[in-house]
Formats: structure tokens, sequence, C-alpha cells
């Protein structure tokens, strides 16, 4: 009963309790969402050949995007750690709105996935029991697994604590204690597993880096904690979230360790390549130089890089560092960068020259680009939802109405 | 408690480890085991007299050669003869050291002549071809060496050195080759493929 | 009270299966209904593979106007099959593709290629990164290239039946690597994972023009297939286990293909590997693929 009260609740809250700004944003992801699902609809009917993959390029886009979803999931959480290492204030503020993110994300993730696949309606084929699933063997399940596990258990923990103060009950610090800690190695579970995805494939030499899995992290770590960055500016200035700015000071600054250790990473595998000279350099060469007249994604390369690095000097300058300007500009830099990097650098080289030696150069249809806008704008819709729900209940005092009424009657 | 919580999610977490590893290191190793005599397909022992051929590549009215050559006078000696033209023009089968009679004989012109002289008919040629060509004709004898058609584990078909290769001219002829695959990236032609729909089928014969 | 909990939260978990069933199934026939629920092959009893059959036949004759067979043919006995293909040979001429296509119903619109023949240098020998799929001289072979036709390896190692999410892609036990159309849910891990650019996708419908398609297919292998699937080569399965070479081995002009029994001693794959000098695609990934590249002369 209490649930259900919850529930309707939080209904209300997204639905009626919103401001001029709130509405005219959620107008406009509907309508994103719907131009979305034109693009969609098209792909269903036809088949994916209305996206611009074809057998030798045959992840893209969507994979792309789903890749980087993984790590923002994963980052989300990851806030976590230094919340409790540094004893921020804020911290049961931070590992909420860091799971929302987390679920959001991970919604996402399985959306891309399941736009991508031929058949999506028979995805129960991969399930255990009803299916035939192909565990241990293959990485997609173990993936799915993770992912299921992860969403699982940053949705019970978000949903518990925000429903126990809307009860004002105490939570049970145990159980939520023991989930947030085990969702931090799940959450460098999903992004590692997501790595092995690639890394398994001895046919696709550009992924076969022992180093792949470690970049993924580095990553994540360094692109992912971005929008929570800015997240809680926004949080800051619109509600009664109070987070220090050393806090968020703090927080780039665990980025730059990241965004070195990344750019080591990356500068190891250039050198192993370009050194060493073998034919898999190729791919590299695709990507950084083009092949002969293939050079559609060298700019893609080199703006990664270079959105990189700047963001690296301005988050590692203390000067840019605490100038909210530069700060974050910073994070959208570094959180572009990761996108290209996740979305197109990775998966597009891994592709291009194909196993036989044959170039087809890939580009996004506007069916794909379509889809993905319907998704990401799903997300960015629940995200909001379930951020204007956390917000009403932690900062607006959004209580049930035994609660109230009790609140009333000693009043 | 706490410990035996950690030890048994520990243990869960090395079996599941452990089955990772086992699933990726192992795999369906098929025993190799031969088949029996009697189910074997008998290429080695084919006796090369009892193999049967397709009809013979002969140009039209050209055989039995006896047609013409009972009523001629048989001369061995190597000149341009006045008649095989079609023949002479493209002859090249080491040109410079052979000619006609090396293979045909001049006594019995139905038949061709081993090096030896002895005498074989025109279904018999790979034997005259494997004097000099001893390996394609060991690798011809088990298959390897020439088209194969037939069934693979029963009755296979032969041809002669001579279905694909003319005697007169062995090289063979460069040929033009088929379609190559559609370029891939073409935008147009997919965007004629989507709207082609409904897809050939019987109602729209 | 435990009890009342466990009756009520049966009947809540039953309510709701029912409900889902029906509001997803409501809009859906009872053929399709049941073809949605169809099993992996694997574990389907014969008589639901027979019924499977006929249904198929059915839809067939129905899109195409032509009587099908679909035979779903077991592998045979103590048999292993085995490929081989002599490199000093080959002239690209590309028949064996086009007979692929014919034989194996490959979509024309989009174009579907089971076998790719790669024109190389003969200086550099066998190096994909130099070599070119779109020929189209006047006539093949051209002067200093060598032509290396590519098709499925089916791998004693397969890495596309590692990485497939369910299980919808196996290795018979005559060795041939098949993909079960109607449970394939078209992930395409299985194309990311082939080192040879084997396997290849349903981006749209294919289409067959009707008086090209053969009607003598096989469950596994060249029965028409649906959109959104994987397909490859398959041995032409519906030939070899009637005792038939693969269309290619048969239409190749040169018989540089060659096809047979790894158990039989007296075939002429077996004769390959113990008198050729054979060699196979990419071995440092230890796939060890049943088709072997030698050099007859």
């Amino acid at each position: 009963m209490k649930f259900l009260d919850f529930i309707l609740e939080s209904i209300k809250i997204i639905f009626f309790k919103g401001s001029k700004a709130y509405y005219l944003w959620i107008g406009a992801l509907l309508l994103l969402i719907i131009w979305g699902a034109f693009g969609y609809m098209n792909q269903l009917q036809g088949g994916l050949i209305v996206t611009h993959m074809r057998d030798p390029v045959s992840w893209a886009f969507y994979i792309g995007n789903f890749t980087f979803l993984v790590g923002v999931a994963a980052a989300a959480v990851m806030l976590v750690i230094p919340a409790y290492i540094y004893d921020w204030k804020p911290i049961k503020e931070i590992v909420i709105f860091g799971e929302i993110l987390a679920v959001c994300a991970v919604i996402m993730c399985i959306g891309f996935i399941m736009v991508d696949i031929g058949n999506p309606l028979r995805f129960w084929h991969m399930l255990p029991f009803v299916g035939t699933m192909n565990f241990p063997s293959s990485i997609l399940v173990w993936d799915s697994f993770a992912l299921t596990f992860y969403f699982i258990i940053n949705f019970i923990v978000a949903t518990y604590l925000l429903y126990c103060l809307f009860t004002n009950k105490k939570y049970n610090k145990k159980l939520v204690l023991t989930l947030v800690f085990v969702s931090i190695p799940a959450a460098i579970a999903i992004h590692t597993v997501t790595a092995f995805l690639f890394n398994a494939l001895p046919a696709r030499p550009f992924w076969n880096s022992a180093l792949l899995a470690p970049r993924f992290l580095a990553s994540a770590f360094c692109s992912g904690p971005a929008i929570l960055l800015v997240l809680f500016q926004i949080l800051r200035k619109i509600t009664k979230f109070e987070i220090s700015n050393e806090a968020i000071w703090k927080i780039a600054e665990l980025m730059v360790y990241a965004m070195f250790i990344y750019m080591f990473f990356t500068l190891a595998e250039l050198f192993k390549e370009y050194y060493s000279g073998t034919q898999h350099l190729i791919y590299w060469e695709y990507l950084y130089s083009g092949i002969g007249k293939n050079n559609a994604i060298v700019s893609y390369g080199w703006s990664s890089i270079a959105m990189g690095f700047i963001a690296f000097l301005l988050f590692l300058i203390p000067r840019t560092r605490k100038n909210f300007i530069t700060l974050n500009i910073g994070a959208v830099l570094i959180y572009s960068s990761v996108y290209i990097e996740k979305g197109i650098t990775l998966i597009i080289p891994g592709f291009t020259p194909d196993v036989l030696g044959q170039i087809y150069v890939y580009s996004p249809s506007i069916t794909e680009i379509q889809t993905a806008v319907m998704i990401f704008s799903l997300g960015a819709l629940l995200f909001t939802f379930m951020v204007k729900i956390a917000i009403a209940i932690i900062f607006e005092g959004y209580r049930s109405r035994n609660v109230n009424r009790l609140v009333e009657s000693l009043t | 408690m706490k410990v035996n919580n950690h030890i048994s999610s520990g243990t869960i977490f090395i079996l599941l480890a452990f089955l990772l590893i086992v699933s990726v290191s192992c795999r369906n190793r098929r025993q190799t085991k031969e088949l029996p005599k009697e189910k074997r397909a008998h290429v080695a022992a084919m006796n090369v007299n009892d193999i049967s051929v397709p009809p013979l590549p002969f140009s039209d009215g050209i055989f039995p050669c006896t047609d013409c050559h009972a009523h001629q006078t048989p001369s061995p000696i190597k000149r341009v003869l006045n008649w095989h033209e079609d023949i002479d023009t493209i002859f090249s089968h080491d040109k410079e050291n052979r000619w006609c009679l090396d293979c045909h004989s001049l006594a019995s012109r139905d038949s061709l002549k081993l090096a030896s002289g002895k005498l074989i008919p025109f279904r018999e040629s790979f034997k005259l071809c494997g004097q000099c060509h001893g390996d394609k004709y060991r690798d011809w004898k088990v298959g390897v060496h020439g088209k194969r058609t037939g069934e693979w584990n029963g009755k296979r078909e032969y041809l002669l050195c001579v279905h694909c290769h003319n005697p007169h001219s062995p090289k063979f002829k460069s040929l033009k080759p088929e379609a190559p695959p559609h370029l891939l990236g073409d935008i147009e032609k997919d965007q004629e493929i989507q709207t082609q729909k409904p897809r050939q089928d019987a109602r729209q014969k | 009270m435990q009890d009342k909990n466990n009756s009520r939260r049966t009947f809540l978990k039953n309510l709701s299966t029912t409900a889902l069933s029906t509001i997803l199934l409501s809009g859906c026939s009872s053929q399709a209904v049941e073809e949605f629920f169809q099993r992996n092959f694997r574990e389907l009893s014969k008589s639901d593979v027979d019924r499977i059959i006929n249904k198929l036949e059915d839809k067939y004759f129905l899109k195409y106007g032509k009587k099908f067979h679909v035979s779903a043919e077991p592998a045979m006995d103590e048999t292993e099959f085995a490929y081989g293909l002599d490199l000093s040979r080959c002239i690209g001429c590309r028949r064996c593709v086009h007979a692929c296509v014919k034989e194996n119903n490959q979509s024309r619109e989009p174009q579907i290629h089971w076998i790719q023949v790669l024109q190389m240098d003969k200086e550099k020998g066998i190096d994909f990164s130099h070599s070119n799929v779109h020929y189209n001289p006047e006539l093949v072979p051209e002067e200093g290239h060598f032509y290396l036709p590519v098709s499925c390896q089916h791998c004693r190692n397969p890495q596309c039946i590692a990485v497939c999410p369910a299980k919808a892609t196996w290795q018979e036990p005559d060795g041939i690597v098949v993909v079960d159309y109607n449970w394939c849910i078209g992930c395409r891990y299985c194309m990311a994972a082939c080192p040879y650019g084997a396997r290849h996708f349903n981006w749209a419908e294919p289409t067959i023009p009707v008086e090209e398609i053969n009607t003598e297919t096989h469950y596994l292998g060249n029965r028409p297939r649906p959109k959104g699937v994987v397909e490859k080569c398959t041995f032409c399965v519906q030939r070899v286990r009637k005792g038939k070479y693969p269309a290619c081995v048969e239409i190749c002009p040169v018989g540089s293909r060659k096809f047979g029994n790894l158990l039989d001693p007296d075939s002429e794959i077996r004769y390959i590997l113990e008198n050729k000098r054979v060699l196979v695609l990419k071995e440092e990934l230890n796939t060890e693929p049943r088709f072997y590249y030698f050099y007859g002369v």
C-alpha cells in the first residue's frame, strides 16, 4: 500500500509539479523521441539495411553508443569511492544521483542493443532456461548478466533509499551498504566485460590488445563523472543540494589522474603499433592518417585526442580547474572526446580494413541518428523524471500521506 | 557470519572463473578414425581401364579418321599439312620438338600411339599424356588434378585430359570473369532496394 | 499467513503472465504464435521437425509458387568433411561464386556472396591488405596476380560458435558449421568474430528471382532465409549429405576445388593432405580450418 502511494506520488511529481522550463524540456524531449521513433519504424519495416552497416562493418553507431553508455553507467557509481574515502558530506545524494544515472544509462544500453539486433523479438533465445544461453562461452551472455545485475542493484538501492525517505522510515544500513559496496566492483565488472566483448576476438587485431580493458576503464573514469560534475552544479543552484567547491574540485582532480592514465595507455598502444610496424598498424593508420583516399574518420581521431588533451590541461592546472567556466568547458570537452572515442574511433577502425583487407567507408545514416536520438531522449526523459522525484523527496520534503497526516496531527 | 559469507561468495567467484577458463580452453576434439576398407571410395585402386568418360570432344565429323585416311597414302615426313589447318594454326604443344605423328599413329589412324609403339584408343588418351606429364597423371587418377564431379563417396565422374586441354594447344585459355560483387556504400542503390517492396514473389510473375 | 502469501503470490504471477501473453499475442495468428515459440533446432523432436518442415514448404509455396523440398538430413556416419583449393590453378573466374549463389538461394538484392575471390599480387604473396575483391578485367588470370577464394572454413575451433549468445550456430558431427535461421537473433557477434569474413547478414528481406530458385533445400542450408539472420557457406549440406559434391566443386572449370571425407584414406582430400604442400589461412589464430589451400603443381 505504502509502495503504491510512493508510485502514485512519484507520478504526480513528474507530471503535475513542474515549472515552465521543466515542461518545455519534457516537451522538447518528447518531440525528439517522436522524430526518432519514425526512424526506428523505418528500420523495423525495412530491416537494418536502412542503416549504413554492411557485412564489412557489421557493428557501428549503435554498438558504439552502447559501449559509451556502459562507461557512463560504470563511472556514475565510481564517485562513491572518493565520496566515501574523502568523507564528503552529501555522500548519500551522490550515491542516489549516481545510481539514477547508472540506471538510465543501463536502460539506454539495453535500448541500443535491442535496436541493433536483427530480430529483437527473439532476444529470449539467449535467456537461460527458456532459451539456449551460451554460457560460459559467449561474452555477450556474461555482459547481459553483468548489466542486469548492475541495473537491479542500482535500481533497488536508489528506489529503496528514496522510498525510506518518502515514508520517513530508517533504511536498513547493512543492506544498503552491502549493495553499494557490491555495486562498485559491479561497475568495474560491467565495463571490463564490455571491453572483453571486443577483446575476445582474435579476428580483430585492433581490439585484441591486452590494454583494451584498462583503456575502457580509464576512459570511463575520466568522462563519466563529468556528467555528475555538471549535474551537481545545476542541483546546487536550483535546489537545497549542498556540495562544497572542494568536493567538485576533488572530482575534477581525480578525473585528471584518470585522464593521465588514459593518455598513457593510448601512448603505449601507439608506440607498440607504430614502432613494431606490423600489418596490424593498418587499423591505426586508417584512424589517424587514412589509407589512400579513405580518410573519413581521421578528423574524428585527432579531434578526440585534441579535446581530451585540452580537457586534461584545463583540469590539471589549478587555476583553470577552480574556475567554473573553464571547468565546465573541460567537462564538455572530455565528455565529447570520450564519446567520439568510444562511438567512432573504437568501433570503426576495428572493422576497417575488414578481415579480408577490403575497405568499406562507414558513416551513420539518418535512420541510425534518428534511432539514437530516440534512445538518448528516452534516457534523458527517464533521467529527468527520476531526478525530479529524487529532488522532490530529498530537497523539497515530499512525504507520503501518512507521514504528512502524522506531522499535521502533531503540530 | 561475515567470514562465512566471504568464503561462500569467494568460492562462487572462483568456481565461475574456473568455468570461464575451462570453457574457453576446452574445445571439441574429434577422434580421427579411419573408414573400414569396404566403405572407402576406392579411388587409388581404380582400374584406369574401367573408367567411364563423357563423349570425346571431337570436332563434328572428324572421327573416325579412317573415313578419309583409308584412301590416302601415309607419309611419315614432318611437314606442314594441307588439311587440318585449324590444328596447324594453333599447334603449340612443344612445337619445336613435336609434331602430329609423335602422338597419332601412322598405321592405325583411329588410334593414338605410346612411345613404346603400343596403340591405344582415343578414350584412353590419358595414358599418352601421362607419359610426359606423369605428376599430373598421378594426381588425375586420384581426382586431384582436373574437375571433379559425381559422388564423393561413390561413383566419381572423370573427364579425359582432352576434355579440358586442347591437346594441340593445351595451355588454358583465359576466361572472362563473372560479375564482381557490388561496391558497398552505394546509398542510392540501397534506397532503391527499400522502395521496391513487396519483393518478387509468385503473385508478381 | 505464509500459505496465504504464497497462494496470493502464485495467483498474481499467473495472472500477470496470462495478461502479458494475451496482450503480446493477441494480435498474432496461431501459426505466428507457434513460430515465435519454436525452439532451437537441436532441441526439436523428429515429429516437431517434420511438422515445421511441412509448414515451411507450404510457406515457400505460397511465396514463390514452387513446390519446395526442405530436408533435415542428419550428418552421415563416419564422415568428416574437408575442402581443398588449388592455388596454382584458380584463375579467378568467379564461376564458383555465382554457382553458389544459384544453388544456395542467396539474395540478389541486397547482394550476398558466400564466396569472396581475392585477387592478390604474386610479388606480395598472401597479403590481405593488398588484395582486391572487386577486380573486373576483360580476361582472367591477370599477369602477376593469383586468386584466393575465401568462404567459410568450417574451422575445428570456430570462433563464431564460441561467441554466439543463443547457440544459434554450431558444428555438426560431419564438421559443417551451420546456423538455425529460425533461432538466430541477428546480433552479428559471430560476424565480428569470424577471421575470414565468411558470415553474411540479411540486412533486408532477401530477393531471389523465382525462375532461378533452387527448390531442393536443407533446413540448415540453402532454404530461403528471412531478413535479420546470419548465413554462410554450408558446404552445400543439401548436396553433400546425399553424396554429391558442393556446387562450387562441380562448376570450377579448372578443377581447383576438391572435397571429400577426411576419414576415407582414399579420398582426394586425404591425398592432398598427404602429398601436397598445404597451407591454411591465418593459422596463428588457431582456428584449425577444414579448408586447405595447396599447390597442385
